[in-house]
């Protein structure tokens, strides 16, 4: 990835009517890289994706692609190719006539585009079905047409718009597999939208949260999960707990101590150095906790809190524990070793003492309106929203 | 449970009712007999008679090219505003619809009456050009609505695709956008010139001298020629018309 920013979008905004989708967004992309974009629906990645393919003009900024501006360019006229969600394929062609559309558009030499198409065909393990038509075929088989349709133009950025979302789930994790695959054995940009933080965890060398048409946090899949930069990424990926709480004092730069209404004071690592009395949000992962009977011996950074088991929910990859604290109700994960022979499992109603790393909390402002929304979802709400899927990390 | 006979046989009487008058045409044109009241045995003498009758041949003939002049041009001009209707967002829609709509259901007098009155007030000369701008102005409803079927299943990412894979206006139109709406513009089309080659009451008012159709002949020669002619003649037009539209309706179904 030496190549530094092969794809950018600088200051790139879409209106429509009085709807900001896409608002302000910068981004850099690097040459080679599988870049996601991820949100939930409406909030800009398919407008950002369409206005690279050339479908949408911005209202204002520019897009880059290799060092040239290609803002005004039609579609037909970028050297970029699109997966869509629907496959797109054309249905009066069949999967080869389909796969040398755009070589033949090109007017390339006939032999050429044979040869090329042959190529492809083998690519995506299809060699026996070139003759078929598209209703002819199954979904994940359009989508490997799709794929190779698109590829054969050998397109500087390969535009992925949700090509998962209508297959089934077994037929996904496959091809998931197979665009992993594809993306190292041809070695050229992808830009992958989804509102499926799996397939983006699973994929992405980065990914950028996008929310309300504006960029939340660009990242590693580690660094988003991990050190999210807004209570809407933390919510967004994977499950997590959230605190209402206020900066009390801040200790030594690094660290500050807050207070959480019914907690002692909570001892958090503060990257963003937020200052004192600002509210924040303590966030906190469901397995970053610590959970046991007896009160552990704390280190210097760690936090200690005594609750008591609402529920024990076991799903075998882990344990889900519901536990009371005060006014909240807190997730928390656990997995086992020698499950069966543990003869004191932790059961409903106990009392239990859950501890966690000062370098596990993350805070976060608590000012903007989606904030205020996440406060009145219940946390039990905000473990079902984001599902179980979250072995993403 | 034993199923009700009622449905059949109501379906059944419904179909005599229908169709009896037209057999009855249909079979008297092969009556050897010059009164339809008596049957005198089978005989193609009236088809053979046709071969000769020179004015039906020049109102076919005028039929046929009016048909097909009216029939391509409100191709057309029906399929550009079935996709102005389908693809562009205005306030404006509603009543481009109910415009297309209108002439579907409005009283054909009405439209006879009024492009008459055009005509007249324009003044241009009554005659094969003026059957056929009257022609187009009707057909272009038809064409229009049969198209737009077509566009409501179809899939537009797919023109997106074309352009994502190369393809400037002129191809994503010839290449991609003609030939999946082809079966919904012939269809359009062949419904067309069925409705154009046996309208009589729009062009009875359009015409000029020597611009007669092929329905207003028969007209005519209801009233002085021989009705057993007519038999055979209104039974070619029968199997032509319906000829037409059996493919039409072939070519929509394929299409789904």
């Amino acid at each position: 990835m030496a190549n530094g920013e092969f794809l950018e979008f600088e200051d790139v905004s879409k209106y429509f009517g009085r709807i900001r989708a896409v608002d302000g967004v910068s981004l850099s992309v690097r040459k080679g890289e599988f870049f996601s974009l991820l949100g939930p629906s409406g909030c800009g990645k398919t407008t950002l994706l369409r206005i690279l393919a050339g479908f949408e003009r911005p209202d204002t900024g520019r897009v880059l692609l290799n060092g040239r501006d290609i803002t005004a360019l039609p579609p037909h006229e970028r050297k970029v190719n699109t997966i869509f969600q629907s496959y797109a394929l054309f249905p009066h062609l069949t999967v080869r006539e389909n796969i040398a559309f755009g070589l033949r558009i090109e007017k390339r030499p006939k032999k050429e585009i044979a040869e090329e198409v042959e190529r492809m065909l083998v690519l995506i393990q299809m060699e026996d079905q070139a003759e078929k038509y598209p209703d002819k075929i199954s979904g994940g088989q359009k989508q490997r047409v799709a794929i190779a349709r698109a590829l054969i133009k050998k397109p500087q950025v390969l535009l992925l718009d949700e090509p998962l979302a209508a297959l089934d789930l077994k037929l996904r994790q496959r091809m998931l597999m197979e665009l992993d695959l594809i993306h190292d054995e041809v070695g050229i940009t992808f830009l992958y939208v989804t509102h499926d933080q799996g397939e983006a965890m699973s994929l992405s060398d980065r990914i950028a949260v996008m929310n309300g048409g504006i960029i939340e946090q660009v990242g590693t899949p580690g660094e988003i999960y991990e050190a999210p930069r807004s209570s809407f990424v933390a919510a967004f990926i994977g499950d997590t707990n959230f605190f209402e709480g206020r900066v009390a004092e801040v200790v030594g730069g690094e660290y500050s101590r807050l207070v959480i209404d019914g907690f002692p004071e909570v001892l958090c690592f503060n990257d963003k150095h937020i200052s004192v009395g600002n509210p924040v949000y303590l966030s906190i992962r469901p397995e970053k906790f610590h959970i046991s009977r007896e009160k552990p011996e704390t280190g210097n950074r760690h936090n200690v809190v005594q609750a008591r088991v609402e529920d024990v929910i076991y799903q075998g990859l882990m344990t889900r524990y519901w536990v009371r604290s005060g006014e909240y109700r807190i997730s928390v994960a656990r997995q086992h070793s020698r499950f069966l022979l543990d003869e004191t499992p932790i059961r409903w109603d106990e009392d239990v003492w859950i501890s966690w790393h000062a370098d596990d909390g993350y805070m976060l402002e608590r000012y903007s309106e989606s904030d205020e929304k996440l406060v009145s979802l219940p946390p039990e709400n905000i473990g079902e929203v984001n599902g179980e899927g979250n072995g993403a990390a | 449970m034993k199923r009700s006979r009622v449905p059949l046989v109501a379906t059944v009487a419904m179909l005599v009712f229908f169709y009896l008058p037209i057999m009855v045409l249909v079979i008297n044109s092969f009556n050897a007999s010059r009164f339809g009241s008596t049957w005198e045995g089978w005989s193609l003498r009236w088809y053979l008679r046709l071969l000769h009758e020179r004015e039906i041949w020049y109102a076919l003939k005028n039929s046929l090219i009016i048909a097909f002049g009216a029939s391509f041009v409100s191709v057309l001009i029906g399929t550009a505003a079935a996709f102005a209707l389908h693809r562009y967002a205005s306030r404006l829609q509603k009543t481009h619809y109910a415009m297309i709509f209108a002439p579907l259901v409005m009283p054909e007098i009405l439209m006879g009456i009024g492009l008459l009155l055009f005509f007249v007030a324009l003044g241009v000369n009554l005659g094969l050009f003026t059957i056929f701008l009257a022609h187009v102005t009707f057909c272009i409803s038809y064409v229009a609505m049969v198209v737009l079927g077509r566009l409501q299943d179809f899939d537009f990412s797919i023109i997106e695709a074309a352009q994502d894979l190369g393809a400037n206006w002129w191809t994503v139109t010839w290449r991609v956008l003609v030939p999946l709406l082809m079966p919904g513009i012939v269809a359009g089309g062949l419904l067309a010139f069925t409705l154009s080659i046996d309208d009589f009451v729009i062009t009875f008012f359009v015409a000029g001298p020597g611009s007669t159709t092929l329905p207003i002949r028969i007209y005519s020669m209801i009233k002085h020629g021989s009705p057993p002619l007519i038999n055979a003649l209104s039974t070619i037009l029968l199997v032509v018309t319906f000829t037409a539209v059996w493919f039409s309706q072939r070519l929509m179904e394929d299409a789904k």
